[in-house]
C-alpha cells in the first residue's frame, strides 16, 4: 500500500478510531494541550467561574469541531456559497439595525441565542473564495482575481461600518490567503502592498474613529497618555516584563492578580502567562502555536482537491494572524484592537468558530481517498 | 492557448500551492521570531527596570496615624477622648453620576446643604481618585441604614476614624481648647512625616499648647494594593507609638461647681492649688460647645457664635483684661510695707475723698456713692477690711507710679501666669516708661492716684489676680499656673513640678503678710468686713478681698447708678480669697461682668460656693478609710 506521498503511516491512520471518527490526533492533541493551557490561565486570571464557562465552551467547540470533521469537503463546498450569502444578508441586517438604533451594532439578536454573523464570515469568506477557485485553473486570471477581489470586499465593507476594522481586517486577510495561496503573481501582491500602503493614510483621515486613532499614536509612544489610552499597553508590558526568564509562578503575578493588568482574562490573558510563567512558558506557548500552524500547513499540503487546499491553508494562515496580531499588541510593538489570543483568551464566540475551523482542517485530512494501486 | 480552453493542471496546482506554503511558512516563522525576540527583550534584557515597575505598582507605604492621647482630670474623670465616628465618603472618579448618587443618599441619611456646600469645595481640592467626605459622626442607625443598601452606591464608602470628643463641651473648653482639621497654615509648619495620616490637630488651649506630647509619633505599613488601591496584604509594619496622656489638676465637679455658682452671668472662676501653683478649675461663661469644631462647624451655627451678644468664642480667663479695683489692695498695701510708703501703725484721715497737694480735684471714695459716712482714721489693716479708697490714694501717691509697678511686678501682674496654655496675655500694669513710649505723653500724678484702686491704665487677667491671690495665702512664693499635673503613657507616670516664677515679692517681715492675711480673713469674717454676708456660717476660716471695678468712667461728682445704665456699661463684681486661713489649700479668683451689686454681692457668694465644694469634697475623702 503506497501513495504518492511515499507516506507509512496511512495504514496506521486509517485503521485508528479517531481517524474512522475522522479526527486528526495530532491536531486534536496539540488542541487539547492549548485550550487547557488556556483553561489554567483563565483561572489563574480570571476565577473558578469564568473557568467553568471557557471549559464549557470549548465543549461546545469541540462539539462543533467533531461536526464539521465528519462532513466531506465536497459537502462543505456545497455549503459554501450559501453560507456566504446567508453572512452577507445577515451582516445587511446588522448594519440596517446599527443605522436604526445609532449604535455600533455587531450581533443579531435571534431571542435565544445573540449571534455575530462577521463570525460566521471568517469561515464563510474562506470557504466562498475556496469554492471559486476550485474549478478554475490555476494561477487565477485578472478577471477572476477581480471577481474574487469583490467577494472579500462586500463583507470586509459591511463589517467595516458596524465599525468592526480589526475584525474586518482579519477577513479581509482569510481571503487574501486564498488569493495568494491560489497563486496570485507577484506583480500584483506588491501591487496589493503599495495599494494598502496608500490605502492607510486615507483609512486615518476618513474611516478611523479617534479612538482608533488613539490606539495607533499610543503605540508610538504609550506614556504620552499613562491613564488612558498607553494604561493597557504599559500595565501589560510591566507585567510581561516583570516576569522574567520563568515567571512569577502560577497566581503569583502581582501584575495580574492585583488587577493593574486591564482585560486580562480575555484580550491580555498573553500578559498573565508572560508574567506567570516567564519567558519559557511564552516561548513553549510560541512552540505549540507553530508546531498547531505546521501541522495545518502539512494537512493543506496533503489536500487532494484544490478547494480542499486553499480552504485549509488559508483557515491556518488566518489563525496564525490571530496569534501574532495579539502576542503583538499585548507586549506593545501592535497597536490595540481588538484581537483574542485564538483558543487562549475568555471568550465564548471566537472558540467555537475557531474549533470548527480545525474541524474544516480534520475534514479535509481525513476524507482523502487514500490511493490504492 | 484560448482561454476557455485552459485545463486545470492537478500536478502544477499542487507545486504551486507548495511553494507558497512554504513561503508562508518562512514568513511565520520569521514572525513568530520576531515575537519571541520581543519577549526576549521585555523579559531578560529590561527585566530589571519592569520589575522595579510592578514593585512600584503594588508596593505603597500608608502611614498610620497615633492614636493621640487622653486628658483626664485630678481624679480619672475623662475630658477629652477619642471615639469611633463613621464618615460617609465619596470617591468622585467611581461614581458614574454624582448629583444623582446625593440625591438618592439623602434620602435615606440626613445631609445638609452645609455638608453639601463643603463637599463640593474639598471635591475640587482632591484629585478624583481620591475619597472626600460628605458626611461625618453618621449615627448608629444612619450606619447601619447606609451598610444594608451599600450596593446601591459605588464609590460611597462607610469609613471608621478615631475623632476626638469632649465629654464636658461647652464646660471645659476655654480649659482645655480643642482640635481641628489640619489647615494649610498649619500643614506647611507640621513635620509632615509624622502628621501624614493625623486629620487633626490642636488648635486652642492644653490641646495646642501640648499638641507634641498628645499626638505621639506616626507608624507606617508596607502594604501592597491592588489597582483600586485597596490593600490586599501588609508586608511589614511599624507601629505608631501612640500620644501621652494628660493628667490635670484640675477637678471636673468643682469645675461643674464654679459653673453652677455663676449660673447664666458671664464671668470668670479661677481656682488654684496655692501650694504649687495647680489650676484647680477654670471656668470663662459662657463657654461654646467645641465638638462641631472637630469636624468642622457648619457656618450657620458658628455665625450664631461669633454674633452672640455674650461672645461665648471669647476666653475671657485668659484673654479678658479688667481693672482690678479693690481686689488688689491686699497686694498694694503689701507693696507699701515693703517699699516703706507706709507702716503697720500709721493711719490715714479719710473725709469721704481725696485730693493731690495744689489740685482741686477730688477723688471720690466709694463710701459716697453709697450715701454712707466716711471712713475717718484708718490704718493699712483697717484700710483693706473697709476697702477704704482714700488710703490707698494717699498710699499710691506716696508710693509714686514707678516703685508701685515695679513691686507689683514681683506678684505677678502685667505678666503671664505662665500657665500651660498658649493664649494668655499679659494685661497692662502701667509705668511712666510705658505712657511715654505707647501714649507718647508725660504721666501725670492724678493717674497714680487712680492705680492706687485698682483702676486707671491697670488692667489685668483673672489669671494673674488668683496667682497674686495665691502668693498671699502660701506665705509670699509666687508659682508658675499649671494645669497638667502628669504626663502618662498607659506604664508610668511624669509629674510636671511645680515651678517658682523667676520674679518672688521680697517680703522682709512676715508681720507685713501677717497684717494682710488677718485684713483678709476679716473681709470674710468680720462684722464690718464687705464679704461678711458671703460667708456667714461657713464651717472654715476664709480670707478674701471684694472688689467693684468701673467699665466706663464717670465724671468726678457724677453720682453711679447701676440700676440707670446700660447693662454693658454696668460695673463688674471681683473677689479673690482663700482657705482654709491657716493652711490654704485653695486661691480663688471671681470676675462676674456687668452686675447691678458689687464684689461682696455678686463675686463673693461663688468664691463661697467654690471653697465648700473644694473642701468639703476634701474632707470627705479624708474621711474615707
Amino acid at each position: 500500500m503506497t501513495d504518492f506521498g511515499g507516506r507509512v503511516h496511512t495504514h496506521k491512520e486509517r485503521y485508528s478510531l479517531l481517524w474512522r471518527f475522522h479526527i486528526d490526533w495530532m491536531l486534536l492533541s496539540s488542541l487539547l494541550v492549548l485550550m487547557s493551557v488556556a483553561l489554567l490561565v483563565v483561572y489563574s486570571a480570571g476565577g473558578y467561574d469564568t473557568m467553568m464557562r471557557q471549559a464549557a465552551r470549548f465543549g461546545i467547540g469541540l462539539a462543533a469541531l467533531v461536526f464539521v470533521a465528519q462532513l466531506p469537503p465536497r459537502v462543505l463546498k456545497l455549503w459554501a456559497p450559501i453560507l456566504f450569502v446567508a453572512g452577507v444578508i445577515m451582516l445587511i441586517i446588522v448594519d440596517v439595525v446599527g443605522v436604526i438604533g445609532k449604535g455600533a451594532q455587531r450581533w443579531l439578536d435571534l431571542g435565544f441565542i445573540r449571534f455575530q454573523p462577521s463570525e460566521l464570515m471568517k469561515i464563510a469568506v474562506p470557504m466562498m473564495l475556496a469554492w471559486y477557485f476550485a474549478e478554475r485553473p490555476l494561477p487565477p486570471r485578472f478577471s477572476q482575481i477581480a471577481i474574487a477581489g469583490g467577494l472579500i470586499l462586500l463583507p470586509v465593507v459591511l463589517i467595516a461600518v458596524q465599525p468592526d476594522l480589526g475584525t474586518s481586517l482579519l477577513i479581509a486577510a482569510s481571503g487574501f490567503f486564498v488569493l495568494w495561496l491560489a497563486g496570485l503573481s507577484w506583480k500584483l501582491v506588491t501591487g496589493l502592498v503599495v495599494g494598502a500602503a496608500a490605502l492607510a493614510p486615507a483609512l486615518w483621515y476618513f474611516y478611523m474613529h479617534d479612538y482608533q486613532k488613539q490606539r495607533v499614536l499610543t503605540l508610538i509612544d504609550p506614556e504620552s497618555d499613562p491613564l488612558g489610552a498607553g494604561y493597557h499597553i504599559i500595565q501589560s508590558k510591566i507585567a510581561i516584563g516583570s516576569g522574567g526568564l520563568y515567571g512569577k509562578g502560577y497566581f503569583q503575578g502581582t501584575q495580574s492578580q492585583l488587577e493593574f493588568v486591564p482585560e486580562r482574562h480575555t484580550d491580555f490573558i498573553f500578559a498573565v502567562i508572560g508574567e506567570e510563567f516567564g519567558l519559557l512558558g511564552g516561548l513553549l506557548l510560541l512552540g505549540l502555536f507553530a508546531f498547531i500552524i505546521l501541522r495545518g500547513l502539512y494537512i493543506a499540503n496533503q489536500a487532494q482537491d484544490t478547494f480542499s487546499r486553499l480552504l485549509a491553508g488559508a483557515l491556518t494562515l488566518t489563525f496564525f494572524v490571530y496569534v501574532f496580531v495579539n502576542i503583538g499588541m499585548v507586549s506593545g510593538i501592535l497597536p490595540v484592537v481588538g484581537v483574542p489570543l485564538p483558543l487562549v483568551s475568555y471568550g465564548g464566540t471566537a472558540s467555537v468558530t475557531l474549533l470548527a475551523g480545525f474541524g474544516v482542517l480534520m475534514s479535509v485530512h481525513t476524507h482523502r481517498r487514500l490511493l490504492t494501486s | 492557448m484560448n482561454r476557455r480552453m485552459r485545463m486545470k493542471d492537478p500536478v502544477a496546482e499542487t507545486s504551486l500551492f507548495f511553494v507558497r506554503a512554504t513561503i508562508a511558512a518562512v514568513v511565520m516563522g520569521l514572525l513568530l521570531l520576531v515575537l519571541a525576540s520581543r519577549l526576549f527583550y521585555l523579559q531578560i534584557v529590561e527585566h530589571h527596570q519592569y520589575r522595579t515597575l510592578a514593585d512600584r505598582n503594588r508596593i505603597s507605604v500608608q502611614p498610620i496615624a497615633p492614636t493621640r492621647g487622653l486628658i483626664y482630670d485630678r481624679n480619672g474623670v475623662l475630658l477629652a477622648e477619642n471615639r469611633s465616628s463613621f464618615a460617609l465618603e465619596i470617591i468622585p472618579a467611581k461614581v458614574p453620576d454624582l448629583p444623582a448618587t446625593l440625591d438618592q443618599l439623602a434620602l435615606l441619611i440626613s445631609i445638609s446643604d452645609d455638608d453639601r456646600e463643603r463637599f463640593e469645595t474639598e471635591r475640587k481640592q482632591h484629585r478624583r481618585d481620591q475619597p472626600v467626605p460628605i458626611r461625618s459622626r453618621l449615627s448608629e442607625k444612619e450606619v447601619a441604614v447606609f451598610a444594608s443598601n451599600q450596593h446601591r452606591f459605588p464609590g460611597v464608602t462607610l469609613t471608621g476614624r478615631l475623632i476626638r470628643h469632649y465629654p464636658f463641651g461647652p464646660q471645659l473648653v476655654h480649659a482645655i481648647g480643642y482640635v481641628g482639621r489640619i489647615n494649610d497654615k498649619e500643614w506647611d509648619k507640621l513635620d509632615q512625616n509624622n502628621y501624614a495620616a493625623t486629620q487633626h490637630i490642636g488648635k486652642l488651649g492644653l490641646e495646642k499648647h501640648y499638641e507634641s506630647v498628645l499626638h505621639g509619633a506616626a507608624g507606617f505599613q508596607e502594604v501592597e494594593t491592588d489597582v483600586h488601591d485597596r490593600v490586599v496584604r501588609v508586608l511589614n509594619r511599624v507601629a505608631p507609638i501612640p500620644g501621652r496622656n494628660l493628667h490635670l489638676h484640675l477637678d471636673s465637679s468643682l469645675q461643674l461647681a464654679a459653673i453652677s455658682a455663676l449660673g447664666d452671668q458671664r464671668g470668670v472662676v479661677i481656682a488654684v492649688n496655692p501650694n504649687n501653683g495647680g489650676v484647680l478649675a477654670l471656668v470663662s461663661a459662657p463657654g461654646y460647645d467645641p465638638n462641631p469644631f472637630v469636624t468642622g462647624i457648619d457656618r450657620q451655627s458658628y455665625k450664631a457664635l461669633l454674633e452672640s451678644p455674650d461672645v461665648p468664642l471669647y476666653n475671657r480667663a485668659l484673654l479678658g483684661v479688667y481693672p482690678p479695683g479693690s481686689t488688689v489692695k491686699p497686694h498694694l498695701a503689701l507693696a507699701g510695707l515693703i517699699s516703706g510708703a507706709t507702716t503697720v501703725e500709721r493711719k490715714v484721715w479719710d473725709p469721704g475723698w481725696f485730693k493731690l497737694p495744689g489740685d482741686d480735684r477730688r477723688y471720690r471714695d466709694w463710701v459716697l456713692n453709697k450715701g454712707l459716712p466716711a471712713h475717718g482714721w484708718v490704718d493699712a489693716k483697717e484700710a483693706i477690711i473697709q476697702s477704704c479708697d482714700t488710703y490707698f490714694y494717699d498710699l499710691a501717691n506716696r508710693m509714686g507710679i514707678d516703685e508701685l509697678s515695679s513691686q507689683m511686678r514681683r506678684f505677678g501682674f502685667g505678666q503671664l501666669t505662665g500657665l500651660d496654655v498658649d493664649e494668655e496675655v499679659r494685661g497692662l500694669l502701667p509705668t511712666r516708661e510705658w505712657k511715654r513710649r505707647v501714649r507718647k505723653e508725660a504721666w501725670y500724678p492724678g493717674e497714680t492716684v487712680s492705680v492706687g484702686i485698682g483702676q486707671g491704665y491697670w488692667s489685668t487677667t483673672s489669671l494673674q489676680l488668683v496667682n497674686a491671690t495665691a502668693i498671699l495665702a502660701n506665705g509670699g512664693h509666687r508659682y508658675e499656673l499649671r494645669l497638667v499635673n502628669e504626663i502618662g503613657d498607659g506604664e508610668s507616670l511624669q509629674s510636671v513640678p511645680a515651678t517658682l516664677a523667676a520674679e518672688q515679692p521680697q517680703i522682709q517681715h512676715m508681720q507685713y503678710l501677717s497684717l494682710v492675711r488677718e485684713a483678709m480673713r476679716d473681709v470674710a469674717m468680720a462684722p464690718t468686713g464687705t464679704a461678711k454676708k458671703a460667708f456667714q456660717g461657713i464651717h472654715y476660716v476664709a480670707a478674701g478681698k471684694t472688689g467693684t471695678a468701673q467699665v466706663a468712667s464717670y465724671g468726678q461728682n457724677e453720682k453711679y447708678d447701676a440700676t440707670k445704665v446700660d447693662e454693658r456699661f454696668r460695673d463688674n463684681a471681683l473677689f479673690i480669697g482663700f482657705a482654709p486661713y491657716d493652711q490654704p489649700e485653695i486661691a480663688v479668683a471671681v470676675l462676674v461682668e456687668n452686675v447691678i451689686g458689687g464684689g461682696g454681692s455678686s463675686a463673693a457668694p461663688i468664691a463661697r460656693r467654690v471653697m465648700d465644694h473644694y473642701l468639703d469634697a476634701k474632707a470627705k475623702q479624708g474621711a474615707a478609710p
